[in-house]
């Protein structure tokens, strides 16, 4: 086990072979190593996306494996145009993921349009007008280190969360109550 | 065959078809009137001598609202002969409509639906006219001219 895992973990005990550590860390941790994402991609982006998996970048060595049915997967790369006509689907495969889910905008056009901006009749203006997107990588196409890039900064956000806090009742406390 | 030999033997049987040609274009082009489109097509198809098996492109422009006409250029090669050549038609622009040539070529089948899309030229006894790369509910036809697109299409904003 690597330092840094440790640290996520906790403290080793040693001989029982027993971690403490505390259960919002654990589930964070479980989820920023295994972040599957829905195998599809949109146009010239997905290239990169495809040779980021290959085994020059290595995609696998952050537990990043494409899977490909939206049920079994984490996080949606956006990886390109988004047009109208797909945008329908991409909701409907964002929807048919389960949480916790994240989204990739994945280069200019995933991001707003790219050089589609001002003529593209046929182009969604950005994948962030129909479904929530986490983390944005620019580039046209991004390069696959800025894939990679993304992905961390996904890891990053998600090393954050908490799924224990009472969030909705911290919300309601801080409701003026009349 | 030369191009003058061509448009000689479709004069021979078609002797109003021919409206006007064009020499510098590439290949060489004849303008054919609408109506004899579908039998000047099966006449260049069938004849043992041109056999123009192969519809290699099949194109519509939309000429402007000035000029107020649209063409559409087929591209036909004859695989066994290896000879080139275009047919062109012009349509009014309001309401083009012309024959569909699909029964011969197979190709022009979807390249009408895609003519149809994107330029709005209807095709008579096309087997399946419907739109081929935009969605069904698309208002327009976007390589028209005076095309402006929608406000929005299913609730999202079109324009950046
Ligand atoms: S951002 Fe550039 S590379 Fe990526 S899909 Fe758009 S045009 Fe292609």
């Amino acid at each position: 086990m690597s330092k840094e895992q440790q640290e996520i973990l906790g403290l080793k005990t040693g001989e029982g072979g027993i971690i403490i550590s505390k259960l919002d860390d654990l589930l964070n941790w479980a989820r920023l190593s295994s972040l599957w994402p829905v195998g599809f991609g949109l146009a010239c982006c997905a290239i990169e996306f495809m040779s980021t998996a290959s085994s020059a970048y290595d995609l696998d060595r952050f537990g990043v494996i494409p899977r490909n049915s939206p049920r079994q997967a984490d996080v949606m790369i956006v990886s390109g145009t988004v047009t109208f006509k797909m945008a329908d689907r991409v909701i409907r495969l964002y929807e048919q993921m389960a949480d916790p889910k994240y989204v990739i905008s994945m280069g200019s056009c995933a991001n707003c349009g790219g050089p589609y901006w001002e003529h593209g009749y046929h182009v969604l203006k950005g994948v962030d007008r129909v479904i929530p997107v986490d983390v944005y990588v620019p580039g046209c196409p991004p390069r696959p280190e800025a894939l990679i890039g993304g992905f961390l900064k996904l890891q990053e956000k998600i090393r954050t969360e908490s799924v224990l806090a009472p969030k909705a009742l911290e919300k309601l406390m801080k409701k003026d109550v009349v | 065959m030369s191009f003058e030999e061509l448009k000689q033997l479709i004069q021979e049987s078609f002797s109003e078809a021919i409206v006007a040609e064009d020499e510098l274009a590439t290949p060489k082009a004849l303008l054919v009137s609408k109506d004899s489109l579908h039998e000047v097509c099966d006449f260049l198809y069938t004849n043992d001598k041109t056999y123009f098996d192969s519809l290699s492109c099949m194109t519509a422009i939309d000429n402007g609202v000035e000029k107020s006409t649209v063409e559409i250029a087929y591209n036909l090669y004859s695989i066994p002969f290896d000879i080139h050549l275009m047919i062109k038609v012009e349509l009014d622009r309001d309401n083009p409509s012309v024959v569909s040539v699909s029964d011969i070529w197979r190709t022009a089948d979807w390249h009408e639906r895609e003519a149809f899309d994107l330029v709005g030229i209807h095709f008579n006894n096309h087997p399946d006219l419907r739109r081929i790369l935009l969605p069904d509910d698309w208002e327009g036809h976007p390589l028209r001219r005076d095309y402006v697109e929608q406000e929005r299409y299913h609730d999202v904003k079109v324009k950046y």
